[in-house]
């Protein structure tokens, strides 16, 4: 797989909006970053490659928000996690569609490449979520 | 390092604004509040020619407009000239700033320091604060999905009601615990008690933590006065001696962490300071510890080894952490009741400390107090403080 896109969080979303999920794995120790970094905390190497990622994990836990920032006031209530992916890397984002009876620790979610509609310069990184 | 209980440092005096709703004053007025009450205490101490440095904790510029917290309240407490320096550590700014001092104390650069913390929030709308704090949090995979702070608190709730069977009803103690004690102290933000169906029938922020499971959007400042233990006696007839000092970090983000039941920077503190003093979780008389939310008070009792992993719940529901038990928690009425200027938070707790163990702290006073321990978090548990006291005799 390719090395030569940086290491970055900008660039992990970047690939989100090519539809790919994607995580850095440090071609020195074997241990795989997601979100990436460009410097391995296991064994301080710069050296990396990118490797796709199943997007089929398991919720590990979750809560339903009520009280949000205004950004998101208008989405109230809304479910949020934070899901293990078939690798074993976890990641957190929003999940969609389901009420809060619905959620069960250990249910099985998908990664969603969601859209980035934000208009401000910075950031403009894709609203990923969870969906069943 | 294990010093067996020797001093790093002495407490020679402390002081605290009320905590509440300060309209019309900022931050730095708030803080002279509390280092009129530290100078007062200490007839003694010439501030200006004693104190050698100023650490204060001060988490955000977004409330006031204003970074440098440092110089501005060395200025407002007349102590212009000597280096003044902000830490922040989010929720645990202060516990850094605390942390800090004792550096600069054991070094030999200063013998005399200042540690406070401040934080002036309630002039600004809750949803206002609530982005605020959650700068705390990591930006690019909790804050940009809408991932709010009580939310980060209430997934470790989640998992660990799912873990260890522990109840809502079981988080709700706890508020009532420290409201009770919130009501028995004068510069507590809140000083009434609430009833168990109070918290149980308050709406939910973040299921399933609802409103009185929330600590409070407070102003406040505290501040404590360390000097090397030798020149203790110098400025005071009764110190109070910090014998452990632990800090620890953690991944910024929570969904980073191995368990999402415990805090493992809190362990790594602890275990440090528990070390430094050569003491043990049965040594502890009491703890104020960080009840930002009322599981996080829980999973304190668990990392702190007050009880073992799981048991938090029974451990609330014993009433062993009440005023009269076994190891009162949170006598000042915690960050639930007392309040939680972020800045301030740390530092306050360790005014509780040397209240406690110099027998000053009235109507919540603990009997024969000889040793306590405050611990301080930041953020989701990215940062944790904890200290270890011992009363002078």
């Amino acid at each position: 797989m390719s090395t030569s896109e940086p290491f970055t969080i900008e660039q992990f979303y970047k690939f989100l909006k090519q539809q790919k999920l994607m995580a850095g794995r440090c071609l020195k120790c074997g241990k795989i970053h997601l979100p990436p970094r460009p410097l391995c905390d296991n064994c301080f190497s710069q050296n990396f490659e990118w490797i796709n990622v199943s997007g089929k994990g398991k919720l590990l836990t979750y809560t339903v928000i009520s009280v949000a920032p205004q950004q998101f006031q208008a989405l109230t209530p809304y479910a949020v996690g934070i899901v293990q992916l078939e690798n074993g890397l976890k990641i957190p984002g929003m999940i969609q569609s389901l009420k809060q009876e619905q959620l069960r620790i250990g249910m099985e979610l998908t990664f969603d490449f969601g859209t980035c509609s934000t208009t401000q310069a910075w950031p403009q990184w894709q609203r990923y979520c969870f969906k069943q | 390092m294990s010093l067996n209980g020797k001093p790093l440092v002495s407490i020679i005096s402390a002081g605290m604004s009320k905590f509440g709703k300060h309209d019309g004053l900022l931050a730095r007025e708030i803080f002279s509040e509390a280092a009129h009450e530290a100078f007062s205490r200490c007839p003694k101490l010439d501030p200006r020619s004693n104190i050698k440095a100023l650490f204060i904790g001060h988490m955000g510029e977004a409330y006031e407009h204003q970074g440098h917290m440092g110089a501005a309240a060395a200025d407002w407490a007349g102590l212009t000239g000597i280096p003044a320096t902000r830490t922040e550590s989010a929720c645990a700014s202060s516990g850094a700033a605390l942390r800090a001092g004792i550096y600069a104390t054991m070094s030999g650069l200063a013998d005399v320091v200042m540690v406070g913390g401040v934080e002036k929030m309630t002039h600004r709308t809750t949803t206002e604060v609530t982005e605020y704090l959650a700068m705390a949090s990591d930006y690019p995979f909790e804050q940009w999905h809408g991932i709010t702070f009580p939310a980060l608190f209430a997934m470790m709730a989640t998992a660990h009601m799912h873990e260890y069977k522990t109840t809502e009803q079981q988080m709700a103690l706890v508020a009532v615990k420290n409201h009770y004690h919130g009501s028995l102290n004068p510069k507590a933000h809140m000083q009434k008690e609430i009833s168990l169906e109070n918290v149980l029938t308050s709406r939910y922020v973040s299921w399933p933590l609802k409103l009185y499971d929330c600590s409070l959007i407070t102003d406040g400042a505290s501040c404590i006065i360390l000097s090397k233990p030798e020149l203790a006696h110098k400025y005071s007839d009764n110190p109070v001696h910090i014998i452990g000092s632990g800090q620890a970090s953690d991944s910024i983000g929570l969904y980073e962490r191995k368990s999402l039941t415990s805090l493992n920077a809190t362990k790594l503190a602890v275990k440090t300071a528990y070390e430094m003093a050569n003491a043990k979780p049965e040594d502890i008389n009491l703890a104020e510890v960080h009840d930002c939310f009322t599981i996080a008070e829980l999973m304190a009792y668990e990392d702190l080894d007050f009880c073992s992993k799981g048991k938090s719940g029974a451990l609330i529901e014993s009433g062993e952490t009440r005023l009269g038990g076994r190891i009162p928690v949170n006598t000042s009425g915690g960050l639930k009741a007392k309040g939680h200027p972020v800045g301030a938070t740390g530092t306050a707790q360790a005014y509780e400390m040397y209240l406690q163990l110099t027998e000053q702290a009235g109507k919540r006073q603990v009997k024969n107090a000889k040793m306590g321990l405050t611990h301080n978090v930041g953020g989701s548990g990215a940062t944790a403080a904890v200290h270890i006291y011992r009363r002078e005799n």
